[in-house]
C-alpha cells in the first residue's frame, strides 16, 4: 500500500486545490451576499438607523383683519419602548400621570395588540398617552429618569382664541388607519385635520416633517447622529392662513342664532370671500382639544340636534320665496315676460282646479312689485307660460332642461366648490327626474311649486347666500371660499375666476329694483338700515312643521359689500327671524358695530329660543 | 565562536522567507484596521490608539508578537526538534490542569490567569502538538500503514483534542482534526478523507431532504439521493482502485438499471417506497463484491464492500444520532445551518446579523469606521469570532475577497515552503501550520458567511486577543526559523 515518494509529493496539488476551492467558494458567496442582493443593505439600515421625526409647527389661522383665530400650544405625548421598559414602578408611574392601574394595563394591552396597532414593535416608541398639558407634564417630568423606556415627545396642539366658528375652523385629531394607508406622510399617532378648514387645508397647514437620522445599537439605545447629521432634514413650518371671516361678525351671528337651528352665511360679492358662516347649534371648539376630545366628540356626535353638522353647507332646505328672484331672471332672459308684464292675483294662482295661495295685495301686478310683495301667483304664471310655450320649446321636457340650466348657472343643483369638506349639492330637479316620478305624464302645472322655491327644490344656505352675491354683482359670482390668503401661495384660480350666469346684466337690474322695493315697501321692511340702501328678499319655506324663516339680501345696493342668507328652521315668516337677523348682521359688518337700539334688538333675538322638541331630526 | 554565531545570524536573515513575513504583516495590518472598526464607539468617538480601547490594546499584542517572533528567529532551529516531546508533554500537563484552575467564563474553563494576564492554553497546544507530530512521524522507520505507528500518531492528535474538549472548548478541539490533512500528505490513504467528505455529504443531504417526498413516489428525496450516492461511490471506487475490472460496469448497469426501472414503475404504475429496492441493490452489490473478492483474491473489493455497508449504516445511524442523541440546541443549530429552520432571533440570530452586516457592505464597503452593524453590536462577538463581518461591512467585497486571497497566498506559500524542506520534520511541521491556518479560515469565514456551523474559533491575525495572536505567531515563526535553517548541514540526525 506504500506509495512512492513521488506520488506523495503530488498530493501537494490536491491540498493546494482544496485551499483554492474553499477560497473560491467563499468569494462567490461574498459576491452573492454583497453585490447581487440589496436586501441586506435595507435590513442593515432598518436595524441601525432610527428616523426620529421632527414635527413642524402647524400654520396659524387668522381672520380677515389679521385677528388670531387658531394657534398652537405645547403639549406632551408620553411614549413607551416596550423592550426597554424594565423595572418601572408602575404604581408610581400611574400616580404621576394621574391614571389608574386599570388604565395602565389596558393601554399596554392595546399597544401590544397588533390588530389595533399594526405598526407595533417592541423596539420603537409607541404612544402611551397623548396631549398632556404643561401642568400635567411637570409632575411626570421630575420622575421621568426613573421610568426606563418612557420618553416624552413635545408636540403642539391647537388652541382657539374664541369659542366661535367651531365647524368652520374644524379640528385636528389622530390619524385613522385609512389616512395612513392613503398618504404615507402620516404615521400612527400623527395629527391630521378632521373637519373644516383644518381638513381642507391640511396640506398647507401641516408643513413638512423633518427627520433626524440617529444610530441605534442592538439594544435600541441611541448612539449619536448618522453621518454627523448630514442627511437630517429640518421641519418646514406649516403655512399661515388668513380667512375671509370677520371674527366679530361670526360672533354676532352665533349670538343671534342661540337657541335656534339654522344658518347664516355672508359673502363679499366682489371676491366671493365668506365673511361669516354660522351653523346653529354649534359648540366651543376648545372642548375638542386635549384628552377630553374623545369623550366630548362622542357627546356631540350623539346629540339629536346634530351640532357637528355644518348646516351652512350640509343642510339642504327649500329656499322658499328667495328663489323667486331666479325665476324672474329666467323668465326675463327667455322672453316669457318683460318688466311690464302683469299677472293677476286674486288670492293666489288658480288654474284648472289647481290653487297656490297668496297673501292680499293689489292685482294685477308687474314684476318689480311682484318681487317686492313676494307674489306667488306671478311666478306660477311665469312658469306656467314658460313650460307651456310650445313655440319656443317643443316639449315640456325641453323647457324643463332650459330652466334647469338657468338654475345650475346660478350655482344651484351642484356643489359650489367651497373650500370646506362635506359640502352638499342641494337639488334642482330635471326632466328625467319628473319623467320617472310621473311616468312621463306631467306639465308645468304638475311642477308649479318649483317656481316659488318649494316642492323638489332644495338648496344649502351657502347657495342662497351665493344667489344674493350673484344678484349684487348683477350676473356673476366667484366661488365662495373661506380662505382669503395662504402664506406664500396664490389662491386657486377657482376662487378668483368670475362665473357668469345665463342671464344678462340688465335683467338683474330689474330684480335688484324688486329687492329694493321689498325693503322699502314690501315684505322686508324690517331690513331697512338708516343710511344704507339694503336690498332683500324674504322666504317662508313651507314645511311639514312650522315654516322656515328665510332671508336673502345684500347691501349697499350700488356698491355691494355684503350678501347674506339667513335660514332659521321653523322660524315662521321670513320677517319673523330672517329679515331682522339679516339686517343686524349687515349693520354690524358695514358699520363695524351695532347702534344701541340694534344692540337691544340683538339681545332680544339672542333670548328668543325656538322649541324643537326632543325628537330625532 | 563569536564569528560563527555572527555568520549564522546573518544566514538566518538571508535565508528567511520574507514573502511570508510580508503576508503576515499585511494580515496583521488588515486585522488591526478591522478591530478599530469593530470596537469603535460612535458615542464616545474615541481615540483608536488609546489603550482603553481594544484597538489600542491590540497594538500591544501586535508589538509583543513581533518581539516574540524575533526571539523565535534568533533561537537555534535545532531546539524545536530536540525538545518537541518536552514541549508536548508540558503542554499536555498544562491542558490537563487548566480546567481545574481556570475560572468559569461563559461555561468554558480554558483561560489561565496569571496576574493581570490570562491566556488560553489551547492556543499554544497546536504548536506543541504539531512539533510532536513532526518529530514522531519523521523518526527513523516510521510507517503510517503499520498499525502501531498509526495508533501512536492518532494518539498524539487525539489526547490534546480530548483534553481541550474537557475545557468545553469544542471549537478549538476540532482544529486538531486539521492534522489529518498532514497525515494525508504523509501517506495516509485518501480514502479516509474521501470517507470523511462522503460522510458529510450523506449527512447534509440526508437531513436536508429527509422530509421532502418525490412527488407521487412515497420515498424521501434524502434517502433516495444518499442511497444513489452510495451505489455511485461504490462503483466509482471499484473503477478507481481495481483497474479495468468489469465489476464497476456491472454494478452501474444492473444496479442503476433496476433502480431506474423501479422508479418508472413507481411513478406511473403503482406508487411504492423505492428505498427498499435500493437497499436490496446495495445488499446485492455487497454480496457481489465479496464474491469477486473471494474469487479473485483481491482484498480491495472486500474493503469497498465494507465502505458500502458503512455508508448505509452511517446514514441511518446519523439520523438516529441527530434526533435522539444530540442536545436540542445543537439540533437547532444544525437545522438552521441546513436551512430547515428559520429562526432569525434565536439560533440563527448571529449568522443572520453577520450576513446582514457583510451584505450591507456592498461592492466597496462603507469605509473605515463607518460600518453600523458591527459597531452598534448587532453582530455578536464582533471583534473576535465575527471579526470578518467588519471587513465585509467596511471594506466591502473587494476588501473581504482581498483578505481571503491573502490567506490563500499564505496557505500556498506555506505548502511551497513545506515542500522545500530537506527533512521530513520540517515538512510535516510546515504542513501542520498550513493545515491549522486553513482550518481556522475555513471554519471562521464559513461560519460568518453561513456556510459552516457556528464554531467559535478565531480568524488568525484578525480576531482580537493576545493568546490567539501569540499562538499563531509562534506557530508561524517556528516554521519560518526551521525553514531559514534548511540549507545548514545538520550535525547529526
Amino acid at each position: 500500500m506504500a506509495k512512492s515518494k513521488y506520488d506523495l509529493e503530488k498530493r501537494r496539488y490536491v491540498i493546494g486545490a482544496v485551499a483554492v476551492g474553499i477560497v473560491l467558494v467563499y468569494i462567490v458567496r461574498l459576491f452573492t451576499l454583497q453585490v447581487m442582493s440589496d436586501d441586506y443593505k435595507k435590513n442593515a439600515d432598518s436595524n441601525a438607523l432610527l428616523k426620529r421625526v421632527q414635527y413642524p409647527s402647524r400654520g396659524v389661522i387668522t381672520d380677515r383683519h389679521g385677528r388670531l383665530l387658531v394657534y398652537n400650544q405645547p403639549s406632551y405625548d408620553i411614549m413607551v419602548v416596550m423592550s426597554e421598559q424594565e423595572g418601572v414602578d408602575t404604581l408610581d408611574l400611574c400616580e404621576s400621570l394621574g391614571i389608574t392601574k386599570d388604565f395602565y394595563v389596558r393601554r399596554m394591552a392595546e399597544i401590544k395588540d397588533r390588530r389595533r396597532n399594526p405598526g407595533y414593535s417592541r423596539y420603537t416608541q409607541q404612544l402611551f398617552m397623548s396631549q398632556l398639558s404643561s401642568e400635567e407634564f411637570c409632575v411626570f417630568q421630575e420622575k421621568l429618569f426613573r421610568f426606563h423606556g418612557f420618553y416624552v415627545q413635545r408636540r403642539s396642539i391647537r388652541q382657539y382664541q374664541s369659542p366661535h366658528a367651531a365647524l368652520l375652523l374644524g379640528d385636528i385629531g389622530e390619524v385613522s388607519p385609512a389616512d395612513v394607508e392613503e398618504d404615507d406622510y402620516y404615521q400612527n399617532g400623527d395629527f391630521i385635520g378632521k373637519q373644516g378648514v383644518e381638513r381642507a387645508y391640511e396640506k398647507q397647514l401641516r408643513g413638512e416633517k423633518g427627520t433626524q437620522i440617529l444610530l441605534r445599537d442592538a439594544r435600541g439605545r441611541i448612539k449619536g447622529r448618522y453621518k454627523g447629521g448630514q442627511l437630517d432634514t429640518k421641519p418646514v413650518p406649516g403655512k399661515n392662513l388668513t380667512l375671509g371671516i370677520d371674527r366679530e361678525l361670526q360672533a354676532l351671528g352665533e349670538r343671534l342664532m342661540e337657541g335656534k337651528l339654522g344658518s347664516i352665511v355672508a359673502i363679499e360679492p366682489a371676491t366671493g370671500e365668506v365673511l361669516c358662516m354660522v351653523s346653529a347649534p354649534t359648540y366651543d371648539p376648545r372642548i375638542l382639544v386635549g384628552r377630553q376630545r374623545g369623550k366630548n366628540h362622542s357627546k356631540l356626535h350623539h346629540d339629536h340636534l346634530k351640532p357637528l353638522l355644518n348646516r351652512a353647507i350640509m343642510g339642504q332646505f327649500p329656499p322658499g320665496s328667495t328663489f323667486k328672484t331666479t325665476q324672474a331672471l329666467t323668465f326675463l332672459q327667455e322672453g316669457i315676460i318683460t318688466p311690464e308684464t302683469a299677472f293677476p292675483c286674486y288670492g293666489g294662482f288658480i288654474c284648472r282646479g289647481l290653487k297656490v295661495g297668496c297673501h292680499a295685495h293689489a292685482s294685477p301686478v308687474k314684476l318689480v312689485p311682484a318681487v317686492g310683495t313676494s307674489c306667488n301667483a306671478y311666478f306660477c304664471w311665469g312658469l306656467y307660460y314658460m313650460f307651456g310655450n310650445r313655440k319656443k320649446y317643443k316639449t315640456v321636457q325641453e323647457a324643463m332642461t332650459v330652466w334647469k340650466d338657468y338654475m345650475v348657472s346660478m350655482g344651484f343643483g351642484y356643489k359650489l366648490g367651497v373650500d370646506l369638506p362635506g359640502e352638499r349639492r342641494g337639488l334642482i330637479p330635471n326632466a328625467p327626474f319628473y319623467d320617472k316620478a310621473y311616468r312621463g305624464s306631467w306639465n308645468g302645472l304638475t311642477v308649479i311649486s318649483i317656481s316659488i322655491g318649494q316642492g323638489e327644490v332644495n338648496a344649502t344656505p351657502l347657495q342662497i347666500a351665493n344667489l344674493g352675491a350673484t344678484i349684487a354683482n348683477r350676473g356673476y359670482f366667484i366661488t365662495p371660499h373661506v380662505v382669503k390668503q395662504i402664506q406664500g401661495e396664490t389662491l386657486d384660480t377657482l376662487y378668483t375666476k368670475r362665473r357668469y350666469t345665463m342671464v344678462e346684466r340688465r335683467h338683474y337690474e330689474t330684480v335688484v329694483q324688486g329687492m329694493r322695493r321689498a325693503v322699502l315697501a314690501g315684505t322686508c321692511r324690517k331690513a331697512d338700515i338708516p343710511g344704507i340702501e339694503v336690498c332683500g328678499k324674504t322666504g317662508t319655506a313651507q314645511n311639514r312643521g312650522q315654516d322656515h324663516s328665510v332671508f336673502m339680501g345684500f347691501a349697499p345696493m350700488n356698491d355691494p359689500k355684503i350678501a347674506i342668507a339667513v335660514y332659521v328652521e321653523n322660524g315662521g315668516w321670513g320677517a319673523d327671524y330672517g329679515v331682522p337677523l339679516g339686517a343686524l348682521m349687515m349693520e354690524q359688518y358695514l358699520n363695524g358695530k351695532l347702534s344701541p337700539e340694534s344692540e337691544k334688538k340683538a339681545e332680544m333675538y339672542q333670548q328668543r329660543h325656538i322649541d324643537y322638541g326632543t325628537a330625532e331630526r | 565562536m563569536e564569528r560563527q554565531r555572527g555568520e549564522k545570524e546573518k544566514g538566518v536573515w538571508r535565508s528567511l522567507d520574507w514573502w511570508t513575513i510580508l503576508l503576515y504583516m499585511a494580515l496583521l495590518a488588515f486585522g488591526w484596521i478591522s478591530i478599530c472598526g469593530a470596537s469603535y464607539d460612535f458615542d464616545q468617538g474615541g481615540d483608536i490608539f488609546s489603550f482603553e480601547a481594544r484597538s489600542g490594546m491590540q497594538i500591544i499584542w501586535i508589538a509583543t508578537s513581533f518581539a516574540l517572533g524575533l526571539v523565535l528567529l534568533l533561537l537555534n532551529d535545532q531546539i524545536y526538534e530536540t525538545f518537541a516531546y518536552v514541549f508536548y508533554a508540558f503542554m499536555l500537563v498544562l491542558l490537563f490542569v487548566t480546567p481545574f484552575v481556570a475560572p468559569d467564563i461563559k461555561g468554558s474553563h480554558s483561560w489561565i490567569k496569571i496576574g493581570p494576564f490570562s491566556f488560553q492554553s489551547a492556543e499554544f497546544a497546536k504548536c506543541a502538538t504539531a512539533l510532536a507530530l513532526a518529530r514522531f512521524m519523521s523518526s527513523y522507520g516510521y510507517d503510517f500503514s503499520h498499525w502501531k505507528d498509526c495508533l501512536a500518531t492518532l494518539t498524539i492528535i487525539f489526547v490534546p483534542l480530548g483534553l481541550i474538549v474537557l475545557q468545553s472548548e469544542t471549537g478549538s478541539a476540532l482544529v486538531f482534526l486539521s492534522f489529518f490533512l498532514v497525515l494525508y500528505r504523509e501517506g495516509m490513504t485518501g480514502s479516509v478523507l474521501f470517507a470523511g467528505v462522503a460522510a458529510v455529504a450523506y449527512f447534509v443531504i440526508g437531513v436536508r431532504y429527509g422530509e421532502v417526498m418525490m412527488g407521487y413516489i412515497p420515498t424521501s428525496v434524502g434517502e433516495f439521493l444518499v442511497l444513489g450516492l452510495v451505489i455511485l461511490f461504490t462503483a466509482g471506487m471499484v473503477r478507481v482502485f481495481c483497474g479495468k475490472s468489469p465489476v464497476a460496469l456491472h454494478i452501474m448497469r444492473y444496479g442503476g438499471g433496476l433502480v431506474a426501472l423501479v422508479l418508472c414503475f413507481s411513478w406511473w404504475v403503482i406508487p411504492f417506497d423505492v428505498k427498499w429496492v435500493m437497499l436490496g441493490v446495495c445488499a446485492g452489490m455487497v454480496v457481489y463484491l465479496c464474491y469477486v473478492a473471494l474469487r479473485e483474491h483481491v482484498a480491495r473489493y472486500f474493503y469497498i464492500a465494507l465502505f458500502a455497508v458503512g455508508s448505509v449504516g452511517f446514514f441511518y445511524s446519523a439520523d438516529y444520532v441527530l434526533n435522539e442523541v444530540l442536545e436540542p440546541h445543537q439540533r437547532v443549530r444544525i437545522n438552521v445551518l441546513l436551512g430547515l429552520e428559520d429562526d432569525p432571533s434565536g439560533a440563527g440570530y448571529n449568522v443572520n446579523q453577520a450576513k446582514i452586516a457583510i451584505g450591507s457592505g456592498g461592492l466597496r464597503g462603507k469605509g473605515f469606521l463607518n460600518g453600523t452593524q458591527t459597531k452598534l453590536k448587532y453582530v455578536p462577538e464582533q471583534d473576535t469570532d465575527f471579526i470578518f463581518c467588519t471587513v465585509g461591512e467596511e471594506e466591502g467585497f473587494w476588501g473581504a475577497a482581498g483578505v481571503l486571497l491573502l490567506f490563500l497566498l499564505l496557505t500556498l506559500r506555506l505548502i511551497h515552503l513545506a515542500e522545500r524542506q530537506p527533512y521530513a520534520f520540517g515538512r510535516i511541521y510546515g504542513y501542520s501550520v498550513m493545515s491549522v491556518f486553513l482550518f481556522h479560515v475555513f471554519i471562521n469565514v464559513g461560519m460568518v458567511l453561513g456556510l459552516t456551523p457556528v464554531i467559535g474559533i478565531p480568524l488568525p491575525f484578525f480576531s482580537y486577543g493576545g493568546s490567539s495572536l501569540w499562538g499563531f505567531t509562534i506557530l508561524l515563526f517556528v516554521f519560518l526559523r526551521i525553514d531559514a535553517g534548511r540549507n545548514l548541514v545538520r550535525r547529526n540526525d
